[in-house]
């Protein structure tokens, strides 16, 4: 197997793979994983691939052992991830509020399938949307990113560590069956062409040091273990030494600045793409493996006169609010296809509050949209509005 | 006038490896962690490690308060989940000596499966594990690892279930050191905790505990002193024996001593010889077969 990190050039390989590939080139050097079909291609990818670079693989003994695991990597300095679906992402959602509180920079990655339960192991779904919201106890913010193919496997996992590392916070990297196991060009760039982000160490002297303190940036500097600070941390509710305090104020201060790091920052942190936007009375918001139907759709309605643009969202959490609002006085309705029965199509619905008609095109799992059925839930959502009125 | 005495506050000299800041701590008076933790730091102070190559993790309830009074490196964690916390840090981290203190409810009830899988891995950690039979941060449920018989909150009318032994546990799974020391023989507990913190592989030493507040109180086994008396009085010291006789049951004196003391390679040694021999050990078992 290659030493070589970066390997720059054009590649035939599947969403899993590329998800692998990209986590190697943002400096992830430990994954914690249990095998789960169809996230598998991940771990074996890092199987191979992180011995040769100088990290460290290891199969642990379910998924709530993996996080914990990559949790304590990050502790001990590494860039680490794991990577799961469905039913290991419900194993691992009471680590992830450790990360969350203890503000540990690290990488999940969910290859949604058809739940509940089992459900549908090898086929697609996008039902883990609100999970990845709200999964884990307690009121908290996260970041979660949405690829919608292989090539973005790679450049959104570099992105999710990023993120991770500037924000000091567990990011989800939510893609599904279809996208990881799409198998198709992905090109790997330059090393110099690439930007990766790492965490900042603390600089002062280990007698004044708060690790939890956040002057200004909102972000904590936090050391490593090991590197002389002698630091505490707890999953407890604590103070800006890193000690517990059990008491309301101790947690309105944590609580605040856990929810405004992210939420002052959402216009950093968000990414998306948007298509006829400004010429468009209909709005396709989709995610995930949803895009490329919804694309084909727009691409044959707009043929036929209808005015219809696609708003791509490559962040789903912290959700493009401000967006959507401003979209929603100027647009008729929003459709939203997903491989669920209404999840970001609540959120649409939500920002868009009465000024336009959110449509939700739903499907159970198993598989993703034809663009045809998005056509025909577009055509719908125009009969719901009564056919040819339209605010421009 | 009485002169205001101008000296600093008397110093423990154990005070440099505990967090004062955050004294007193939530222990009951006659509870066994407190002396495990001071047998703990009396190792550290003579093993001359250097403090900042420390780190310590716990999980959650009375003994996985420990992580936060030691002045180190120190990680409180979800329940149950010490262990693989710690092998992710110390595999990222391999020149930390990185150390487990937690209990038997979190170690052995929610995290046993985590306890068994690090032991058979040989992950180069070491686990000290607080027995006091009962969950006591909740008020004294039956915890893995409570008496066929006791009376908890939760078996009022006596546990039906038998406890775990948790040294045969760890020898079956392939710790490669294994003993059991009551809290209060801090001399040998402390010099057990030395053997196992400079053992390579992941190395055991199971520490019983009075409680007298939430277990004791509810079997009638005094109040602290008379507690810890009985456990003294109760139990024999019996080094190297197989780890099966070491069952704690009624009528049986406890067996304490060192079971386990064995080499075998860390996951990380093993790791490495399979990369020297660039990527798999199949073809040297085919060789062999080959023959």
């Amino acid at each position: 197997m290659t030493s070589e990190v970066v390997l720059t050039g054009e590649h035939f390989i599947n969403g899993d793979e590329a998800c692998a590939e990209g986590a190697l080139v943002a400096g992830c050097r430990f994954f914690g994983g249990y095998p789960i079909t169809p996230a598998t291609e991940v771990a074996e990818t890092m199987a191979k691939r992180l011995p040769a670079v100088g990290g460290v693989f290891i199969q642990m003994e379910d998924e709530i052992a993996s996080i914990a695991a990559v949790l304590g990597a990050a502790w001990g300095g590494a860039k680490a991830m794991t990577a799961t679906s469905g039913p290991g992402f419900s194993l691992m959602m009471e680590n992830i509020g450790l990360g969350v509180i203890t503000e540990t920079p690290c990488v999940i990655v969910n290859i949604q399938r058809g739940g509940p339960s089992t459900g549908l192991p090898t086929l697609c779904s996008q039902g883990d949307m609100m999970q990845a919201r709200w999964g884990s106890h307690g009121h908290y913010e996260i970041i979660a990113i949405s690829p919608s193919s292989p090539q973005e496997m790679f450049n959104f996992t570099i992105r999710a560590f990023n993120l991770a590392e500037t924000f000091r916070i567990p990011v989800l990297v939510m893609a599904d069956e279809v996208v990881g196991h799409t198998l198709e060009r992905v090109t790997i760039p330059p090393v110099e062409e690439i930007e990766v982000v790492n965490r900042k160490k603390p600089t002062e002297s280990p007698e004044t040091y708060l690790p939890y303190k956040t002057d200004g940036s909102s972000i904590p500097v936090l050391p490593d273990a090991g590197d002389g600070y002698k630091i505490h941390v707890t999953g407890l509710t604590h103070d800006e030494r890193g000690y517990p305090g059990m008491d309301a104020k101790t947690q309105d201060t944590m609580m605040t600045h856990l929810i405004q790091k992210i939420r002052k920052n959402r216009n950093r942190i968000l990414d998306y793409e948007g298509y006829f936007l400004d010429k468009a009375d209909i709005v396709i918001v989709t995610y995930g493996s949803s895009v490329r139907p919804a694309l084909r759709a727009m691409r044959v309605l707009r043929e036929d006169g209808i005015p219809v643009g696609l708003l791509k969202l490559n962040t789903v959490w912290p959700f493009a609010e401000d967006l959507i609002r401003k979209l929603a006085k100027n647009v008729e309705a929003f459709v939203v296809p997903e491989v669920n029965f209404g999840q970001i199509s609540l959120e649409v619905e939500r920002c868009s509050s009465g000024k336009a008609l959110t449509h939700l095109i739903s499907h159970a799992g198993g598989g993703i949209h034809t663009p045809q059925q998005v056509v025909e839930g577009i055509k719908e959502a125009l009969r719901l509005l009564g056919r040819g009125r339209t605010k421009r | 006038m009485k002169q205001k005495a101008n000296v600093e506050p008397h110093r423990h000299p154990k005070d440099e490896l505990l967090r004062e800041a955050r004294m007193p701590h939530i222990w009951c008076p006659g509870c066994g962690i407190g002396s495990a933790v001071s047998a703990a730091i009396t190792t550290l102070r003579k093993m001359g490690t250097d403090y900042d190559d420390l780190a310590i993790v716990s999980g959650i309830g009375c003994t996985g308060r420990v992580a936060g009074y030691l002045n180190l490196d120190s990680f409180h964690t979800t329940h149950g989940r010490a262990i693989p916390f710690a092998t992710g840090l110390k595999l990222a981290k391999p020149e930390l000596t990185v150390f487990v203190f937690s209990g038997d409810g979190d170690l052995f009830s929610i995290g046993g499966n985590h306890f068994l899988h690090a032991a058979r891995r040989n992950i180069d950690i070491t686990v000290f594990c607080v027995n006091n039979m009962n969950y006591g941060m909740t008020g004294g449920q039956v915890s893995a690892n409570t008496p066929t018989g006791a009376i908890t909150t939760t078996t009022p009318k006596g546990n039906t279930e038998i406890p775990l032994n948790l040294p045969s546990v760890a020898a079956a799974c392939g710790a490669v050191y294994v003993a059991r020391w009551l809290s209060v023989d801090v001399r040998r507990l402390s010099q057990s905790f030395h053997e196992a913190l400079i053992k390579p592989g992941f190395s055991f030493v199971e520490v019983i505990a009075p409680c007298p507040t939430a277990f004791g109180r509810r079997n009638r086994l005094g109040a602290a002193l008379q507690m810890t008396k009985l456990y003294k009085e109760n139990s024999v010291i019996r080094n190297g024996v197989h780890p099966d006789e070491t069952v704690i049951e009624e009528g049986k004196k406890i067996v304490l001593g060192k079971f386990v003391d064995i080499q075998r390679p860390t996951f990380l040694e093993g790791l490495s010889a399979t990369s020297q021999l660039k990527g798999t050990m199949w073809p040297i078992k085919e060789a062999i077969v080959n023959k």
